[in-house]
Formats: structure tokens, sequence, C-alpha cells
């Protein structure tokens, strides 16, 4: 059987490349794809934490709230999406007035 | 005793509610209604203080006070606010209110056309109020208040015409010397409150009378307080070496500096040593040193007033020379004859000011006397009441100038600190008054009258500022206008002559109340100041030091004359008197081609006269300039720009360099903030992991 860190360690490096991948891509499709990436990344360690604790059930000390972690998972896959629609929406309106998915470009608010 | 039947507070009071409707409302009355409550507030307090002094006329031994309320107090020491009316300041008060008045009706015609009038009213009773707090005071503080306050109203009268730079300049020059000799009395004051614990009057004589003071812990600090008081005076009343600023505040209109610069404000000083004469005669030093000062101011001032051409500034010598006067007499301990002449000075000193003003108005604003002449038959009034007033200044007998005078003289001789020496310089400035005096007189009524006299000596004049001022005030007629519509020389009207008239019978008259007992009089003056000038009754305690007191008071207090002497004295002093009238005949009527032969034969003596012996070049040489240079590079550019600018602008700059530093953060770039979010994510991660295995 798969031992829960190498999940955890599956998580870690997941997350990592979208954080990277938001920083360092300029592209808004991609910046975009990276956070899709980190919440999934989540959801990962959501549910190993969740079967781990379901086989430890039994144990002293441990009280299990059942499905718990599989909840939070359903949870953030709505409000993704949620934001992904949102998202792509302003993503489209984005292009059609700058003509542009670089995020360097689209400063206007910036001082 | 403390009793307020009297209700002096009112004096005071009385010009100050003038004031304060005039100085507020006065922009929006009419003339007539200003001058209405200027005229209104100060005849009331004239009034009040007549009344005052009537119902306890002559007034007791003890001095009546009206304390209203404690005003300072800190620990053991306490100053309230209370007045003060014994014999010297019943004299004050009237003389400062009844004169006081007289200018005010004169200034109503004298200031009819002139801009700003309600401001000059206002500030003419302000400086009213100032003045009768001062004269009234019951303590040192007090009075302090009324001589700081009389400064205030002289620099903003001195500067009345403020959009001339010359006035505008008199008037900070008149306040800044006038804060070096307060300084002074402000130590004195610190002086007495350590010593005394107290500033009352009545604490600070009661405490010398009954002898508190052994001659090793007092004799010292009386000189000190002495001479920290004398220099007051000599800033508020123009004494060497502080005299400088009263010639430049003739800036002024006329009526100032007939009731400020020559009949109250600048006796402030002699009634602060007469007041505090207690001190002084504990002091035989200071004493010898302020009859020194008010000699050589006599002397001085009246050498300066011989070579002056405008009519003011002779006045102006004159009166700082008066002045040497009073303060010499208080110097041989002759407080009463110096009161005296304080007040016969008033009246013939306001007197001619005024008449000055009136020929000046008549000739149309013109100040330069080599350019009057013949005036005698254009403006008669004028002429009969300022040949009153020469001929009481003069000297000459019986007019009020020569019974205080030849008193002064007297006393002065018979004074056992080197009095002859200070009596023959006396005689000289007599005479020298006397010349002077029939100068301005010859020079202004007889001969012919010549507007447009050239003045040769123009390329001499150039080189003093004074001249340049006043040659730029002729030019232009800015403030003191006037040539108001007239065609020629006029009389002024009634208004203005009306004071002249009674303060022409009081210059006459003046002197029949002091009028010496050897020429058959019975000197009712010195009689009435007598219970306040009396020496101190010794008190019961340390009879050592009592007799010492006495001692040293029969040693300041003059021998008795006799009277063969006191009238070959005073025959002395009409003699100077008669040769000065008789050069000045001479010079400025018989032979008018003389004075300039004279000048040319000795024409350097002239110009240093001329120029006032460079005394003003020799100030901004050795004080101005060195001070300004240390203001201007230690004190300026060193620690107000360098030290407390420095601070203020460091902690500025400071703050902004961290907020420079600090301002990158926010770059306004996304990904900058999601990298130090991550970043930060990061480090609690580590530091979670960290703990974890320090476990």
């Amino acid at each position: 059987m798969v031992p829960l860190s190498w999940y955890l360690v599956l998580s870690a490096i997941l997350f990592c490349l979208g954080i990277f991948g938001f920083l360092l891509k300029r592209n808004i499709i991609t910046i975009f794809m990276s956070i899709e990436l980190m919440l999934n990344a989540v959801n990962l360690s959501f549910v190993a934490f969740a079967n781990y604790w379901n086989q430890h059930a039994g144990d002293p000390g441990v009280s299990v709230v059942p499905l718990s972690g599989h909840v939070f998972v359903f949870f953030v896959m709505v409000v993704a999406a949620a934001e992904a629609a949102v998202g792509l929406a302003i993503i489209i309106s984005v292009f059609r007035t700058r003509e542009t998915l670089n995020v360097d470009r689209v400063n206007l608010l910036k001082l | 005793m403390t009793d307020d039947t009297l209700k002096l507070w009112l004096i005071p009071l009385l010009p100050l509610i003038g004031a304060a409707i005039n100085g507020l409302f006065g922009r929006r009355f009419k003339n007539g209604v200003v001058s209405a409550v200027a005229l209104l507030f100060t005849a009331a307090s004239f009034g009040w203080a007549a009344w005052a002094v009537y119902s306890i006329w002559p007034g007791g031994p003890k001095p009546h006070i009206e304390t209203l309320f404690p005003w300072i107090t800190a620990g053991s020491f306490s100053a309230p606010f209370g007045f003060y009316l014994d014999q010297l300041s019943m004299i004050m008060v009237l003389v400062v209110t009844g004169v006081g008045f007289l200018i005010h009706v004169y200034s109503v015609g004298y200031m009819a056309h002139e801009g700003g009038y309600y401001r000059f009213f206002a500030y003419l009773n302000l400086f009213m109020f100032f003045m009768l707090t001062l004269v009234l005071a019951n303590n040192y503080l007090l009075m302090f208040v009324g001589w700081e306050g009389v400064g205030l109203a002289s620099y903003l009268l001195i500067g009345f015409y403020f959009s001339k730079d010359s006035a505008a300049n008199a008037g900070k020059k008149a306040f800044i010397v006038n804060r070096i000799g307060d300084f002074a009395f402000l130590i004195g004051m610190f002086l007495i409150i350590q010593h005394f614990g107290t500033l009352n009057y009545d604490g600070v004589f009661g405490k010398i009378a009954a002898g508190h003071f052994s001659p090793e812990s007092g004799w010292g600090l009386f000189t000190v307080i002495g001479l920290c008081l004398l220099f007051g005076a000599t800033g508020k009343s123009a004494q060497v070496p502080l005299y400088v600023w009263l010639p430049d505040a003739m800036e002024g209109p006329t009526p100032v500096s007939a009731l400020i610069h020559a009949a109250t404000m600048v006796t402030a000083g002699i009634y602060m040593i007469a007041r505090s004469h207690a001190i002084f005669n504990l002091a035989p030093h200071a004493l010898e040193i302020v009859a020194i000062i008010g000699c050589l101011t006599a002397i001085f001032a009246a050498t300066m007033g011989l070579a002056q051409t405008d009519i003011k500034r002779v006045l102006a010598y004159s009166t700082v020379s008066q002045l040497g006067y009073m303060v010499m007499a208080c110097g041989v301990a002759a407080y009463t004859a110096g009161i005296f002449h304080l007040m016969t000075h008033a009246f013939f000193k306001a007197l001619l000011f005024l008449g000055a003003g009136s020929v000046i108005h008549a000739v149309g604003g013109e100040q330069d006397m080599r350019r009057m002449g013949g005036l005698r038959k254009k403006i008669p009034v004028t002429f009969w009441v300022v040949t009153a007033a020469t001929f009481a200044i003069a000297g000459f007998p019986p007019l009020a100038g020569f019974v205080s005078k030849d008193q002064i003289l007297g006393e002065t001789f018979a004074s056992p600190h080197a009095g002859k020496l200070l009596w023959a310089i006396g005689v000289i400035t007599a005479g020298l008054t006397s010349f002077y005096m029939f100068r301005l007189w010859f020079m202004t009524f007889f001969g012919e009258y010549k507007p447009d006299a050239d003045l040769g000596d123009a390329h001499l004049i150039q080189a003093t500022p004074d001249a340049h001022s006043s040659s730029a005030h002729d030019d232009s007629h800015a403030g003191d206008d006037h040539s108001h519509g007239h065609g020629g020389v006029h009389e002024s009207p009634w208004i203005m002559l009306a004071p002249l008239v009674i303060l022409a019978v009081l210059s006459i008259g003046g002197g029949l109340v002091g009028w010496p007992q050897f020429l058959g009089g019975s000197n009712h003056f010195e009689h009435f100041l007598a219970p306040v000038m009396k020496p101190p009754t010794t008190g019961g305690e340390g009879v050592l030091t009592s007799t010492l007191v006495v001692r040293v008071l029969e040693d300041a207090v003059p021998e008795k004359k006799s009277e063969s002497g006191e009238l070959v004295l005073a025959g002395i002093s009409v003699a100077a008197a008669s040769l000065g009238l008789f050069f000045a005949w001479l010079l400025y009527f018989k032979k008018r081609d003389l004075p300039d032969r004279i000048t040319s034969k000795i024409q350097g003596l002239y110009l240093t006269v001329l120029h006032k012996y460079y005394v003003d070049e020799g100030y901004g040489l050795l004080i101005v300039k060195p001070l300004l240079a240390l203001s201007t590079v230690v004190f300026w550019r060193g620690v107000d720009q360098g030290v407390i600018d420095g601070m203020v602008n460091g902690a500025g700059s400071t703050s902004k360099g961290i907020g420079n530093q600090l301002r990158k953060m926010q770059s306004g770039n996304i990904r900058s903030y999601a990298a130090w979010v991550a970043i930060g994510g990061a480090a609690v991660i580590a530091y979670m992991v960290w703990l974890g295995v320090s476990k």
C-alpha cells in the first residue's frame, strides 16, 4: 500500500508547480491553470488525509468525523468551478479590450 | 490700610474703555464721534482723579492703598493687583490726566485731516491707560506692566505713519532700545524679590524703614538694585547711554511727541527713581552715578541741540537735556526738586511741542527752521504762547522753569558729592538751553518768512541719515500732510489754541506752588511731598543698623543753605540764561551772517555736533553690526538653520527615506505580492517544520 507521505510529497510538488507557474508565467490562461493546479494539490492532500484517518479509525485517541475530508474536496471543487466561470469571463473581456493576454500589459491601475 | 472708597481703578479703566470703543468700532464712526469718545473718557478719568485727590487732600502720612485682588501668587511671593495713591502719585496722576486731556483736545484739531483718525485716538487712550497704571500701581510688577504698556503705545504712535520707512524704523528703534533698559529693571525687580520677598511698595519700604538691613548684607545689594533701576530709567527716560531713541521718536505726530515723548512717558524713569528713593538713599554710590548720568545727559544733549535745524529735533534734545536735570536732582537726593521740575517741564515742554505743531501746521508741514521766520505777525497767538514757554524753559523768573530749575541747581550745589562741579555743568547747560531755545525762537518768529530758502549746506546734510529722512518727508508729505487747501500761513483753529493758552498759563504760573522761601514764598510743593520723601523712621530693632541708616541719610540729604547764598545761585543761573538769550539774539537776529562764518571756521566741531557726536554711528559699528553678524552667522545660519531646522527637517527626511524603501514592496505588481505571500507562507512552514524537528 502506498504510504501517506508519498501523497503528501506529490501534493507539495504539484502546489509548488502551481506557485511557480503563477509567479513566472505571463499568459493569463496559464496563470489561471496554475491556480487550478494549486487547488487540486490541496484537494489531493485532503483526500489522502481522509483515507489515512479512516484506516486508523479504531485506534485509541483517534476520533474521526466521517467524510469530513471529502466534503471539503467537493466544496473546493464547487468554488473552483464558480471561479473558473467568472475568471474565464473576465479573461475574455480583458482580451476583447486589450487584445492581449500578457498580464504585464494589463496594468492600467498601477501607479 | 486698604479700602476702596475712592475706586482708583476707574482712573486707568476709563481711558481703556475709550481705547476699546475707538479701536474696535472707530473705523465705522465719524471723526466727531471718535473724538467725542476719546475726549469724554479722558476727561472722565481726569475728573475722577481730581475727585479722588480732592477727597483725601492733602493726604496723610500714610498712602491710600486699594488692593483689588491677588494677581500672581507663587509660594510665599505674591503680587496683588492694587493701586496706591500718595502725594507723589497724586501729582503724577494729575499731570498725566490733565496734560493728557489738553493734548487730546489739541489733537482733535491737529489730526483733523489725517488718515487713521480713530486709530490715533485709540492708541492715545491706550497710552493713558498704561501710563495711569504705571503711576498708580502699588507694586513694582504692576508698575512694570504699565512701563511696558507705555512702551508699546509709544511704539505704535511713533510708527503711526507706518508706510513711511523712517517712522517704522524709529518705532522699532525706540522699542528695542527700551528693551535693553527694561532688562535691567527686571533684574532689579528679581533682586528685590529675592531680598525683600515682595514687590509691594509698602512691603519693601516698610522693611527698609524698620531697619532690617545690616551694612554687611545690605549696602552692596542696594547699590546693585539701585544701578539696575537706574539703567531701566535710562532707557525709558532717555538718559545716556540709551537716549538715542528719543530724537528719532519725533517721527510720530506732534501731539504724540508732546504727550509721550516730552510730558509724561519719558518721565516714568524719574518717577520710578523718586518712588524708590528709600532704596537709593541706602546706596550712596548708586546715587552718585545717578547724578553723574543725569549731569552728562543734560550737557551732552544740550550741545547736540545747538546745531539741529529741525524744530522738533531741537525740542527733542531739549527734552533729553531737561530729563537729565531731573535725574541729576534725584542723584543728589533732591527728589522733590526732580518731581517739581518734572511737573513744570510737562507744562512748558508740552506747550513747546504743541506750539511747534501749530507752527508746522501753519507753514504747511515744513519742519526745517531755516525755511521759517517772521511768523510773529502771522500767527500771533502761537507766537505768544511759545514765547511764554521759551522764557519758562530758559529759566527766567518768575516763570515755572526758573523755579524748578533753580531748585535743582541749588540742591546740587549743596550736595556733598562733587556738588560744585555738577552745579557748574548744570549752569552751563542752563546757558546752552537758553541759547538754543532762543535760537529756535528767533529763527521761527523773527526775520523774514522764506519758505523756499535754499538750504546751502546740503552737501553737509547729505551724510546724515536723519536729514535724508526729513528731506524725503518734505518731498512726499505722505503722512504729516498739512498742505490741505490753504494758500498761505494761517493761524491754527481755536480747538488747538485753547490747550496752548491753558498750558501757557500753567507754564507762567505753575512755579508759584513751589516758590522758594528765599524769595518770600513758602514752597508748598516741597511741604506737600514731604510725607513721601521724608527719611524713614528708624525702627526698634537693630540700634546699630538704624543709626547707620540715619547717618547715611544725613550724609545724602543736602545741608541747609543760607538764603543769601541761594539768591546768589539764582542770580548766576538767571545770568547764564540771559547770556544765552544775548548770544542767540546776536547770532540769529542782529548779525544773521555770523553763524555761517562761525560754523565755517570750526567746521570739524560743527559737523561733529551736527552728526550728534556720531553716537548713532558708533552704536551701529560697535553693537548693532557685531550683533547682526553674530545673529546671522551663529544664531541664524548655525543654530536656527543648522540645529533646529536640521532636527525638524532630519525627522522628515528620515521618515521619507524609510518610506521610500518600504514603498518598493507595494509596487502594484500582482505577481510580486504573490511572491511575498509565497515567501511568507514558506517562512511559516519552515518555522513549523523547525519546531517539529527540534521537539
